[in-house]
């Protein structure tokens, strides 16, 4: 039976980090200021380490640009892509925190059709909160909102759901387009405000994007590598979807819940579609070898851990895609440093358990 | 591979006449009902004479009716919320919309009236995409497109065989949900239309649905009776079952399944304490339901709906059988259904 309390949502502002890659600058977070002030931010800076980031007053923060990136980690530090806001990942792994919100620095507070500002970031925890149901669709969305439940028809057994490790949010304005569609309809705006939370059923994938993402760090974290791009790789813009693709499969194997939805941001900017088509082009390809690879990859009983599921699916990404091309070879390896990276940086401490469950 | 353009001459809409007075009901709808013809099917249990308003162009078919067309023996399948069923057999149309009687248009957040035969159409029209989920729901929908990240070899997507509506006000909520909530009305308008993904079942409500006839027409089978079936919606649970079964021959044959938009109003009558006596049974079965139609799988040699359903009746009596006679019978009424849609129905353009 879902909960129709209506207690106000918890700010976790001790057990959250906010993650930003950034190049530019971070004028952005002056309009996010009422929301995000109170919790603490992990700036990933990419590109060149001898630019100075102004973060405007009154934030707590630690700063990462590429050499201290090469300093933490080392020889490990190749896993870890530059030039590409992918290097975003970094902050996940650095970060000692139970959950992750990232945003990107063109992404603006957005207004529901009543006109009031959005507090995504209230959203995504209360998203990430209270569970998911993955294992039969609710045709009213998300159960346990308020005015909402679960529908005639949806067996007692499964309305407990199960714990949610991602909360996908969606964007106004400049919709997330691939090249081609941007090349064709320049002009095409999101403009429809859906009113929904819905979780992504069990053995379904979706593209996910990382520019309003939330996550439990310690229920899916490892498996958040946004993989090799930018700088010297082959592909860009695939970041966030490969990890979207190996975090569905995992949850799917762990019992973790996916939803997307809720909330909006507002993207402001669109980013040049030629530029896109370059980064992409290999991956438009690609995909359609990667995605019949990920909606058949299994993993085994024994993978019980976040960690052993990466590993695994890494090993079978080696087997089966490196075919496709070297480029997935390189993608495997880094896979395996960035679960070696995470471990190093994130030991279990004693009388943790192993998260999720097979 | 979709429909370029629904016209009316490929519809019939079916309405279950479950109240006698029908007068509010297609004034009501009018302005959406009128170019199409129409298919009204009394309960037979209804005991009055049904009241209709002039001017539309309709079919009414009573108790009489279902006897001479299926025999008395069989139109036992066709009481309560099932006499729709009869509708969809002797129809001759590619499409039908079918919405209950204690339904009516919707507004959307801007206060504008729901067309939502029109909105039923367009989803059966524009493909359905079951592969993979595109998070900006409906790709076809005006001003939405695929996201990145969506393999281009899944855009064209696969014929929508059905199209499931959404209810504000009374939301179809099961009685113990209801009864423990009797104040909950669903006030919220949630504007988008999604294709359910392949391999994930959902309960079809029965409430506000439309599907193409010639495809998938013998899926919705008029099959689980419960023992105290009733005459509210909590009180049955033939739609869920009928729902399950065209989802699972709709990934067997590659048709895709939509829900979400269209909403209609759905007025709000009954007592969920009342009907808790009745659905206990239902919410029971369920539990037995779910797994058995999530791991159900159909031989490759069933291509078309009817030997879809020829098999599951099958298997619903070996698997289902011993669980609850009621499913014995299910599996029986499956049977008579196709046999029935073969003589009957078959005759269809």
């Amino acid at each position: 039976m879902a909960d129709a309390s209506i207690a106000p949502t918890p700010l976790l502002k001790d057990e959250l980090d906010i993650v930003i890659p950034t190049i530019r600058n971070l004028d952005f977070l002056e309009m996010w200021r009422p929301f995000f002030q109170p919790y603490h931010l992990i700036i990933v800076q990419d590109g060149d380490p001898t630019k100075t980031i102004s973060v405007p007053d009154g934030f707590d923060y630690e700063l990462y640009n590429r050499n201290d990136i090469n300093r933490i980690l080392g020889p490990r530090a190749s896993c870890i892509s530059f030039k590409d806001s992918a290097c975003r990942c970094f902050g996940y792994m650095v970060s000692k925190k139970k959950y992750i919100y990232t945003i990107d620095d063109d992404c603006f507070v957005a207004s529901d059709p009543s006109g009031k500002k959005i507090n995504a970031l209230e959203q995504h925890i209360k998203n990430l909160l209270c569970p998911s149901t993955p294992l039969f669709f609710n045709t009213l969305y998300d159960p346990y909102r308020e005015g909402a439940d679960f529908v005639r028809g949806y067996p007692f057994s499964l309305r407990e759901g199960v714990p949610t490790a991602v909360s996908h949010g969606l964007w106004l304005n400049i919709p997330d387009y691939d090249a081609p569609t941007q090349l064709v309809k320049p002009l095409e705006r999101n403009t429809r405000y859906v009113d929904a939370v819905l979780t992504i059923p069990k053995g379904t994938l979706f593209p996910m994007c990382g520019m309003n993402l939330a996550f439990d760090r310690d229920l899916i974290g490892p498996a958040m590598y946004f993989g090799l791009m930018g700088d010297g790789q082959p592909i860009g813009r695939y970041d966030d979807m490969w990890a979207g693709w190996c975090v569905k499969v995992i949850c799917d194997h762990l019992g973790l819940g996916v939803k997307t939805g809720l909330p909006y941001i507002y993207h402001s900017k669109a980013s040049n579609p030629f530029v896109n088509l370059r980064k992409e082009y290999k991956g438009i390809f690609w995909q359609e070898e990667i995605i019949p690879f990920f909606q058949n990859a299994s993993l085994p009983k024994e993978a019980t851990t976040v960690q052993k599921c990466y590993i695994e699916l890494a090993k079978q990404v080696k087997d089966k895609l490196s075919k496709v091309d070297p480029y997935f070879d390189k993608l495997a390896d880094a896979m395996v440093t960035w679960i070696e990276a995470w471990d190093e940086l994130n030991p279990p401490t004693k009388g943790s358990v192993a998260n999720g469950k097979a | 591979m979709s429909q370029a353009n629904i016209s009316e001459s490929e519809v019939d809409i079916v309405i279950g006449a479950l109240h006698s007075d029908l007068t509010l009901f297609m004034n009501e709808w009018r302005p959406f009902f009128l170019r199409f013809h129409i298919i009204i099917v009394k309960d037979p249990d209804l005991k009055e004479d049904l009241q209709i308003p002039e001017g539309f162009e309709l079919d009414v078919y009573s108790k009489s009716d279902i006897e001479r067309v299926v025999g008395s023996s069989t139109a036992g399948l066709f009481s309560g919320y099932s006499c729709r069923y009869f509708g969809y057999l002797v129809s001759r149309k590619k499409y039908i919309v079918c919405v209950d009687d204690d339904c009516f248009p919707a507004r959307d957040n801007m206060g504008n009236v729901v067309d939502a035969l029109a909105e039923h159409l367009f989803n059966l029209k524009t493909p359905a995409t079951p592969f993979f989920f595109n998070t900006l729901y409906d790709p076809f929908r005006k001003g939405a497109d695929f996201v990145r990240g969506y393999p281009f070899s899944l855009r064209s997507g696969v014929d929508c065989a059905l199209s499931c509506g959404l209810w504000l006000n009374q939301a179809d909520f099961d009685a113990p949900t209801q009864a423990l909530k009797p104040g909950v009305r669903n006030l919220r308008y949630v504007d988008a239309v999604m294709t359910v993904p392949v391999r994930t079942m959902i309960p079809v409500s029965g409430i506000n649905i439309a599907f193409n006839r010639e495809v998938v027409g013998p899926a919705l089978v008029p099959a689980l009776k419960l023992a105290d079936e009733g005459k509210l919606r909590w009180e049955t649970i033939e739609d869920i079952w009928s729902g399950m079964c065209v989802k699972v021959i709709c990934d067997h044959l590659g048709l895709g399944v939509k829900t979400g938009l269209p909403y209609v109003y759905r007025t709000q009558r009954g007592s969920a304490i009342e009907s808790l006596k009745k659905e206990w049974q239902g919410v029971k079965l369920m539990e037995d339901i779910v797994p058995f139609f999530q791991s159900l799988r159909l031989p490759q040699s069933a291509s078309t709906a009817e030997a879809c359903v020829a098999e599951m009746a099958k298997t619903v009596k070996e698997k289902l059988g011993q669980v609850d006679p009621l499913f014995l019978r299910a599996a029986q009424a499956m049977e008579d259904w196709v046999k029935l849609w073969a003589s009957v129905a078959s005759s269809t353009g």
